[in-house]
């Protein structure tokens, strides 16, 4: 970003990035010394393990919770599994599978020198690595044949519960302009701790996230990217309680867009901020890997928060998830940031004041794929009035250069889409883009206008959230309830009871050959 | 196409008002228009069009008219129509259970329970099973309220618990009797499969498993609740679309008062 159209002074810009990257720090020190069961199971499935065991729960969690009961989880599944594939010469799939019926124990595996333990270990890792590069390369190789939409990227949401009807709607909604299809998950699946197994067709208000219906539906997806002659890419959810078990099934699978945001968890999950805040580290070291673009939930902030009053607070949060996203190895181009177009629309100039942060969010990250969120707050049932408001959401999008743009429903706060809505919705989006398309290049922003004085108000604010936080710490700022107006103890929440400090013997070498490579 | 100035349509009905027989009204009274838009699966062309008109005389719609159509994807035809209702009702029949209570707003409300009750009213609310979405509850109880109408944190005699989101029903219940509450406030948004039917029924049961279902008060809302259906539920109350913070507030009030006496 070489001007300004808002006359934004990038001196603070680069000062707030600064103390970002230091509150990041302090959170990142605290993450090293820690592990989960999540990122454990993790681990597991890049060492080839899948399936369930007679009960039905997966054999990653069989061999995890093992690890756990026995007080094994310190060193790690890797450091197990190569001790384990040494003592018996059986395959990491193998070993999960005696460890669930009983015939190999835990305890009983003697322990190897680490060199051994890496070598047994390294054909399984080459295996997982080889197979997530490739689905790489086939995502790039689709974008440097059949191509891709323009800018911002049209996304809309399918939400059936049945992963083949969730393929119908996708394909028609392919077929109707969109580029970014995600499957919401089934309502409570974030609080589960394990990924559920095979294809499913039953959920309540979106279809479970499983590694079978991420290749069922990117399977249906490639088929209609070659219909249409555009890639249409595909979204879920690493966030919850399995955040980096899904950032590798989709990894495995080739999805494109994940949800991905620790923090959002904590707020609107009540999910214990140690835990998720460990497992988002991996999870963003594995989308970094797998070129997939993650999208973060500060939108989420002003649903419940004032919309203009705690703008700073989505800034401030995009600025903090920027820098966790760095030290993870993911690059620029592969942050969704999150912010949202969720104003109340009777009050006066609101379209300014969304276009001033909306272009705002675009200069401080100008390589950003910046997600932005569509009105809900305000959307009343009244689906008339709904779709003009997708329609303003629609012109900010365009004039400020989003990256996604998730498209508003006029039947939002009714029900899950229909495929006509998703029809209109698009069609909106479309006419909109088209006849706007270049109104960002015309227009500037006049000097001490409304515009560039609310740009600089939020900067400002925000800058001086970050100072805070960077005295009291993110932890601390979460049990405030700086974000959101929601407070979360360090020691409450879902999920603390999988978190353990790493032991002298922990290994995980695949923090070391992912992060920040391709 | 349209009705009024260049309507074909006839006009010969009786155009007074007859509260005994009402259909709805678009320009002219009793001329009975209805928008109405679907989507057929089946592929677009005339066969699908003439089925959407057929279905809307299935609906007791006369003159039934398509103004646009779309074919959505192969095999889905979307329909934008219009029709005049044939049916009517008895608007003078209606009988509607409402909320017994009257609104105050927050300062009556306080003063009420001040005057009535001598102490604060103790309220814990959350959004239970798996529902993920606080919007409702936080716009019944958190101090900002919603669109100008304070939540009830603001009020000075309630002492309000927001739980959050994918609350448990057995954890609100056991968090309302640690706390004594008067009145739990459980929020439903998700209704997608009836999904909400059965967490709240079995959130009843559990209050009467406990015996506390006659001791406190306790009250059902979101978009898709009505009075009727909490009613049905076994709720005291339901509070939908467009009711606030006072409106559970003054209900609360009055009924533990009622209940007192």
């Amino acid at each position: 970003m070489t001007e300004s159209k808002l006359g934004l002074d990038f001196g603070k810009v680069h000062y707030a990035k600064n103390v970002a990257r230091d509150i990041a720090g302090q959170v990142q020190e605290f993450v090293e010394h820690y592990t989960t069961v999540a990122v454990e199971r993790t681990l597991c499935r890049l060492m080839g393990i899948d399936g369930i065991d007679k009960n039905g729960v997966p054999l990653p969690n069989v061999l995890t919770d093992a690890l756990k009961d026995n007080g094994m989880l310190s060193a790690g599944a890797l450091h197990f599994l190569g001790n384990a594939m040494i003592h018996t010469g059986m395959t990491p799939g193998d070993i999960a599978v005696a460890v669930s019926e009983g015939k190999l124990e835990v305890r009983k595996v003697p322990v190897s020198d680490p060199q051994k333990i890496l070598h047994a270990l390294k054909p399984f890792m080459d295996k997982s690595i080889a197979r997530i590069r490739e689905k790489r390369a086939r995502r790039e190789n689709y974008l440097n044949t059949i191509g891709e939409g323009p800018r911002p990227y049209l996304y809309v949401i399918v939400a059936t519960g049945n992963i083949y009807e969730d393929v119908v709607q996708a394909q028609a909604a392919a077929r109707q302009g969109a580029d970014i299809i995600a499957v919401i998950r089934t309502t409570g699946q974030s609080l589960l701790d394990y990924v559920p197994y095979g294809a499913t067709t039953e959920g309540f208000g979106g279809t479970y996230a499983t590694q079978e219906n991420f290749r069922i539906m990117r399977s249906a997806l490639d088929q209609v990217s070659e219909e249409v002659g555009r890639y249409i890419r595909l979204c879920n959810y690493c966030s919850g309680l399995c955040m980096p078990e899904i950032a590798v099934m989709g990894a495995l699978e080739g999805l494109d867009v994940m949800l991905n945001d620790a923090l959002y968890g904590i707020l609107f999950r009540d999910i214990n901020m140690q835990r998720t805040l460990v497992d988002q580290y991996f999870s963003r070291i594995i989308n970094g890997f797998a070129g997939v673009i993650i999208n973060t939930g500060e939108d989420n902030y002003l649903t419940t928060a004032d919309a203009y009053d705690e703008a700073h607070t989505v800034l401030a949060s995009d600025l903090i998830n920027e820098q966790l996203a760095l030290m993870a190895g993911l690059p620029e181009e592969q942050m969704g940031l999150g912010h949202a177009f969720e104003m109340d629309p009777a009050m006066e100039n609101a379209f300014l004041y969304e276009l001033a942060q909306a272009r705002m969010t675009r200069e401080i990250f100008p390589d950003a794929p910046l997600k932005y969120m569509p009105p809900t707050k305000f959307m009343t049932g009244n689906i008339f009035r709904g779709h003009i408001q997708d329609a303003l959401f629609n012109l900010a999008g365009i004039w400020t250069g989003q990256g996604i743009q998730l498209l508003g429903m006029p039947t939002e706060a009714i029900h899950t889409p229909f495929m006509s809505d998703r029809y209109l919705s698009i069609e909106n989006a479309n006419y909109i883009f088209t006849s706007f398309r270049n109104i960002g290049d015309e227009v500037e922003f006049k000097e001490g206008g409304i515009i560039r004085k609310r740009a600089a108000e939020v900067l400002q604010n925000a800058v001086a959230l970050l100072e805070k936080l960077k005295n009291e710490g993110l932890f601390t700022a979460l049990e405030k309830g700086y974000f959101a107006d929601v407070k979360r103890p360090k020691n409450g929440g879902k999920g603390l009871s999988g978190v353990t400090e790493k032991s002298e013997s922990y290994m995980n070498p695949f923090i070391e050959l992912l992060k920040g490579n391709k | 196409m349209s009705g009024g100035l260049y309507s074909m349509d006839s006009q010969d009905f009786d155009k007074t008002l007859d509260l005994t027989k009402i259909k709805p009204y678009g320009d002219t009274m009793n001329d009975g228009k209805v928008q109405l838009s679907f989507t057929l699966p089946v592929s677009c062309g005339p066969e699908a069009i003439e089925s959407a008109k057929q279905l809307l005389k299935a609906m007791g719609l006369d003159n039934p008219q398509v103004v646009f159509y779309r074919e959505l994807t192969p095999g889905f035809t979307f329909f934008n129509c219009y029709g005049s209702l044939l049916h009517t009702v008895d608007f003078t029949s209606i009988r509607v259970p409402k909320v017994e209570s009257t609104v105050m707003d927050m300062h009556q409300v306080d003063e009420y329970i001040k005057e009535n009750i001598g102490r604060k009213l103790v309220m814990v609310g959350a959004s239970t099973g798996t529902d993920a979405h606080t919007v409702g509850i936080d716009a019944i109880m958190n101090m900002k309220g919603y669109a100008g109408h304070y939540g009830l944190e603001r009020y000075d005699m309630i002492e309000a618990l927001n739980m959050g989101s994918q609350v448990l029903n057995e954890d609100i219940i056991a968090k309302a009797m640690e706390m004594n509450a008067d009145a739990i406030l459980v929020s439903q948004t998700v209704t997608q499969k009836d999904v909400h039917i059965k967490n709240c029924v079995e959130f009843i049961e559990m209050m009467e498993a406990e015996g506390l279902r006659e001791r406190m008060i306790v009250i059902c809302g979101g978009p898709r609740i009505t009075h009727e259906l909490a009613r049905e539920l076994g709720f005291d109350a339901g509070f939908g679309i467009n009711t606030y913070a006072e409106d559970v507030a003054s209900f609360v009030a009055q009924e533990y008062v009622r209940r007192h006496k």
